[in-house]
């Protein structure tokens, strides 16, 4: 039977919680700039012109079709000598963490942009009618009328893309950032130790997943009663 | 670009080009993906169908289970399965599996961390699909004489699964895509090969964008597959599971 040993847990804890905030950090802003875009993507995708349906309809097609790693791998690829080129930084500026918040919020983007769609279209053409008619213009109906109540259908269902969003931060594993995650793997295979520390992130991942859920299936209910 | 670099030979490979080294990783992916699809429709069904039956220790070990693999990460769940599962498994279980090859470790920890990983999701289609039947279905069949067990298999379960065919179909993408984690453990499935590539050819653009294209026919090929299931499956009169 395995001897289980936690006691490097304690110690590390300070170390794994720089690791926290990097991940926090990461899914944070890509929530803040993923649901920005993909407000814009969603509009434009209702667009009649074709060019602008046709542009945010291929960028979502074509996020949602690749593997996040495979994103993530492009993006460390791409960012580092893009930002060298544009602020003229030495090459061994550390560019991972800006790498992994450009993929995660280009990346996200795409599946908020499907899940406010579909908030938008959720809305009764009547209000965009209505608004128009008292003499709004497209832009002003769309963001006093349309969006706001878009937005209170659909806000159970951004947390819960965040939610995975904060999951699937892990994966910057691929390019040895050091995130919760990354910390609590080091810290296990420096101590010989990686049974404890895997099962303490997962453990930790759990209970914030876990109780954010149970908060947003709570606030669904009370959204359902209300409406 | 230099397209051509996928026709120069690879080393070590008697004769073998870049371009198989690709199709070796894409094959890698596909079996994988078979692999873990497999345990995932049968367990997800089982799971599904215990969470919906009126037994609450039967209820609350599916919800459990679901709970659990829908809140650690992917990444921490293969992990789970390749650095400590075989730790902590009973008998001589763990002594045999890192006896075996590190191709056949990797590859038995992927498939049951994909598996049991997509199993919590289709639980959840199952689940859906089945409480998207009218009640009457089920009291129906306990009144012809059906007991539960046989309800389900002859009246709920062929309505249920013929409804959730669309999103099992986006859990097929979701799986294939979600493979590539495997990567991480060293299993050179497609998105690992693009790194290997890179890492002989110095070629990363080409490798990338090949390996991407590749991610993007296998999901092309799974939709058209579903799409012509969906057809076969749908049932006349009745809308619903999905658009």
């Amino acid at each position: 039977m395995y001897d289980f040993d936690w006691s490097s847990v304690k110690p590390a804890l300070p170390f794994m919680w720089l690791g926290m905030k990097v991940t926090l950090e990461i899914t944070l802003t890509a929530m803040s700039v993923g649901i920005a875009l993909g407000t814009v993507l969603a509009v434009l995708r209702l667009q009649r012109n074709p060019v602008l349906s046709g542009f945010s309809a291929a960028y979502v097609n074509l996020f949602r079709a690749v593997p996040l790693i495979m994103v993530l791998l492009w993006f460390f690829l791409i960012v580092p000598t893009l930002i060298e080129r544009i602020f003229n930084l030495p090459r061994t500026a550390d560019t991972r963490v800006t790498s992994a918040m450009v993929a995660f919020s280009l990346f996200q983007a795409a599946y908020y942009a499907e899940i406010i769609r579909a908030g938008i279209q959720s809305v009764t053409a009547g209000q965009m009618g209505a608004a128009l008619a008292l003499g709004m213009s497209y832009g002003q109906a769309m963001r006093l009328v349309v969006l706001p109540q878009a937005f209170r259908n659909m806000t159970p269902l951004l947390l819960t893309q965040t939610i995975i969003l904060f999951q699937d931060t892990s994966l910057v594993y691929v390019s040895a950032v050091r995130d919760f995650f990354g910390a609590a793997t080091i810290i296990g295979t420096r101590d010989g130790r990686q049974v404890e520390l895997i099962l303490f992130a997962g453990g930790v991942y759990f209970v914030i997943s876990f109780a954010l859920s149970s908060l947003v299936k709570y606030w669904q209910d009370r959204l359902k009663v209300a409406a | 670009m230099n397209w051509r670099v996928f026709f120069e030979p690879a080393p070590a490979g008697g004769g073998a080009t870049y371009l198989d080294w690709l199709l070796e990783g894409l094959k890698l992916t596909v079996y994988l993906s078979l692999a873990s699809w497999c345990i995932a429709l049968v367990w997800g069904s089982v799971m599904g169908v215990l969470r919906t039956v009126p037994n609450r220790i039967l209820y609350a070990i599916s919800t459990v289970y679901v709970e659990v693999f829908r809140n650690v990460p992917l990444l921490v769940q293969l992990f789970i399965w390749y650095f400590v599962v075989p730790e902590l498994a009973p008998g001589g279980l763990g002594t045999w599996f890192k006896q075996r090859d590190p191709f056949v470790q990797q590859f038995l920890s992927a498939t049951l961390c994909l598996g049991f990983f997509t199993g919590a999701r289709i639980s959840e289609q199952v689940r859906a699909g089945i409480e998207s039947l009218a009640r009457g279905q089920q009291a129906a069949g306990l009144a012809l004489g059906f007991t539960l067990p046989q309800t389900y298999e002859n009246v709920l379960l062929p309505m249920a699964f013929r409804i959730i065919v669309p999103p099992l179909a986006s859990e097929m993408v979701n799986l294939v895509k979600n493979s590539a984690v495997a990567s991480t453990i060293g299993l050179l499935e497609a998105a690992a090969m693009s790194r290997q590539l890179v890492d002989y050819t110095a070629r990363a653009y080409e490798s990338f964008t090949a390996v991407t294209v590749l991610y993007i026919l296998v999901n092309l090929v799974v939709l058209v597959f579903m799409r012509w299931v969906e057809a076969k499956a749908r049932v006349p009169g009745f809308l619903g599971g999905g658009h």
